[in-house]
């Protein structure tokens, strides 16, 4: 048991009458690793969680989770994961532990131990105090964290995240995440997250970009960001245009404006910047290098940013099919 | 903080497990219905308005032609009725809640049976309408009906019958709505011809024969004329006076026992029930 994935998947497709929202799928996930999901919104994260989860049945392929298979054995796999997903899924009319109490009761979670298990995970993100008012009077923050904690009350072996901070504040998100990092710690426990913010992905042991129903790549982030081997550098002068005019004629190099700056991949960034000033021509106000970003990754793999990818319409489609 | 994590064994798959759940579905419509005062306020003054308003207005009308019986008498049963049909109703609309809202969707993941989830449902719109039909209950002295415990106790039992059939009516009509507002559309339109052809709220005897043979065929008659059977049966009317208000259902001239009355409730309760859970099933 020690040896068998928590996850394994193998060639697992979905089609939506004739849209393959998932197009054959494999990978494995190690028990304890944290394994992120990296794509934009419609590129089949959601369809293959879902998959995962029990939630909808795969047209083809197959896939174990918790050493139980999705199909066959789904009420095993119920009983072994946490699923925490985009949309709350809490009764606002109760207070947080009725809700927690609720879950236990449907899980089979030992009468013995339910009192002090709901403290506890609810201890864990920080809402014990909170624990006799309605869910409703909560922010969007504490309700992530309930869920979370709702997540692991049964103790899962497998933690699904579905974009655990989407549309939460920067300063919710980073405690969001102190918490699972906590929870890695404290509780023998496999997170399987899906997520398109780049410095999200960051936390994961690996990731896995899926872009149109499609596993692109599958590797560490750090080990991703070195194979693209290029540095981004941004510059800040009194005319973009004439700046990305002037790269392209003397260096040629592709430049865009992104984030205000004209921005530009180069290898060996810190040695291009002096021969950046000599030659551009044109005053530079401030100029600076960063090591590839997961964007960049995901740039050097699809082609596109996140953000275009989503904004290439006809996926709404797609996320109303997933959601289902 | 505590120290280790406690951890937990997720037993397999039980009977005693999908009792569970359903014992907790049962627990959650309970404390959502008392949390909600509104709620239990409102669904008391539409029924209390017909029998203390209409059935008094009316009852100026029809004295002459009742004599010894007070009109709200003959309304009664068919207002308890009402309040537990009207409360069920709204207990199962809470499915399309949980729907949109997400929390159906936590109950769908959880390693029980679909079955346990919906049979929770419909005792728990059930015991939440008869806990609201006891008020109308403990009005009976208000109308001349008398607190004889037997009669309670039958007009507990039927009021539970009908709650639990019309819970299931509409969680399986709810099975598949992604709206609140297309469920209660829907809901107005079934429930107002089902109360209107019932004998709530107007006597089934000298009917034209079209109207007859419409009542005959309304599921919602066979729950009410228990209720006015029992009622009649511990009050000292006229004969011909109870043959007016309380003809009982017949069928081509033969009279339905109530026991066959109450079974058929049952038996479309049951039937209803199957089918909300297949939809439950089938929705994965």
């Amino acid at each position: 048991m020690a040896t068998e994935p928590a996850v394994a998947v193998h060639e697992l497709k979905k089609t939506y009458g004739k849209v393959e929202a998932v197009k054959g799928v494999s990978f494995e996930v190690a028990p304890g690793e944290v394994f992120g999901f990296l794509g934009p919104n419609g590129a089949g994260k959601t369809t293959t969680i879902n998959m995962l989860c029990t939630l909808v049945n795969p047209t083809g392929g197959s896939a174990r989770v918790a050493g139980h298979d999705v199909v066959a054995e789904r009420d095993e796999v119920r009983g072994n994961i946490g699923l925490v997903f985009q949309d709350p899924t809490l009764d606002g009319y109760l207070t947080a532990e009725q809700n927690l109490r609720f879950h236990a009761e449907l899980y089979g979670v030992p009468k013995s131990v339910v009192g002090d298990r709901i403290r506890q995970v609810m201890e864990m993100v920080a809402l014990w105090d909170r624990k006799d008012a309605k869910v409703m009077t909560f922010s969007g923050g504490m309700k992530r964290r309930l869920e979370i904690a709702r997540g692991l009350l049964h103790s899962p072996r497998v933690l699904f995240l579905d974009e655990p901070t989407v549309g939460l504040d920067p300063q919710t998100r980073a405690a969001i995440w102190g918490y699972i990092n906590k929870l890695r710690r404290r509780e023998d426990i496999t997170i399987f997250m899906t997520t398109h913010y780049m410095d999200e992905a960051e936390y994961c042991d690996r990731i896995a970009i899926i872009d149109h129903g499609e596993i692109v790549v599958i590797d560490s982030p750090e080990a991703l960001k070195a194979s693209v081997g290029m540095d981004r550098v941004q510059i800040h002068t009194g005319d973009d245009e004439a700046a990305i005019a002037a790269l392209r004629e003397r260096f040629g190099l592709e430049a865009a404006v992104r984030e205000g700056a004209v921005t530009f991949a180069v290898a060996g960034g810190e040695q291009f910047v002096p021969r950046l000033f000599a030659e551009l021509g044109l005053p530079i106000k401030s100029v600076s290098v960063s090591r590839p970003s997961l964007d960049d990754v995901f740039m050097s793999y699809t082609g596109t940013t996140i953000r275009d990818a989503e904004a290439g319409g006809g996926n709404e489609w797609m996320k109303a099919m997933a959601r289902r | 903080m505590t120290g280790e994590a406690i951890s937990v064994r997720v037993p397999r798959r039980s009977a005693g497990h999908d009792l569970r759940a359903v014992k907790i579905v049962l627990h959650r419509e309970m404390l959502r219905f008392v949390n909600d005062r509104t709620r239990m306020v409102s669904m008391l003054i539409q029924p209390v308005l017909w029998l203390f308003v209409m059935g008094t207005g009316l009852g100026t009308l029809v004295r002459g032609a009742i004599p010894g019986v007070d009109f709200r008498t003959f309304m009664y049963p068919g207002m308890i009725s009402m309040t537990v049909i009207m409360t069920a109703m709204f207990s199962a609309g809470s499915i399309v809640w949980d729907r949109e809202f997400g929390f159906l969707r936590e109950m769908l993941v959880a390693p029980v049976s679909r079955g346990a989830i919906v049979v929770g449902k419909c005792l728990g719109g059930a015991v939440v309408a008869v806990g609201q039909g006891v008020v109308i209950l403990a009005m009976a002295g208000l109308v001349g009906v008398p607190y004889s415990p037997g009669l309670m106790l039958t007009l507990l039992l039927e009021m539970f019958l009908a709650a639990f059939t019309i819970t299931a009516f509409g969680v399986t009509l709810a099975a598949r709505m992604k709206n609140m507002q297309t469920f209660f559309g829907l809901m107005q339109m079934a429930i107002m011809p089902m109360m209107f052809l019932s004998g709530a709220m107007f006597p089934l005897g000298n009917l034209p024969s079209w109207l007859h043979v419409l009542t005959t065929v309304n599921p919602l008659t066979y729950a009410v004329d228990p209720m006015r059977q029992a009622v009649f049966s511990h009050l000292s009317v006229p004969a011909e006076v109870n043959a007016m208000l309380n003809p009982g259902v017949q069928w081509f001239g033969w009279q339905v026992p109530v026991a066959l009355e109450l079974g058929l409730v049952a038996a479309i309760g049951a039937v209803l029930l199957g089918l909300a859970i297949a939809q439950f099933r089938r929705a994965d």
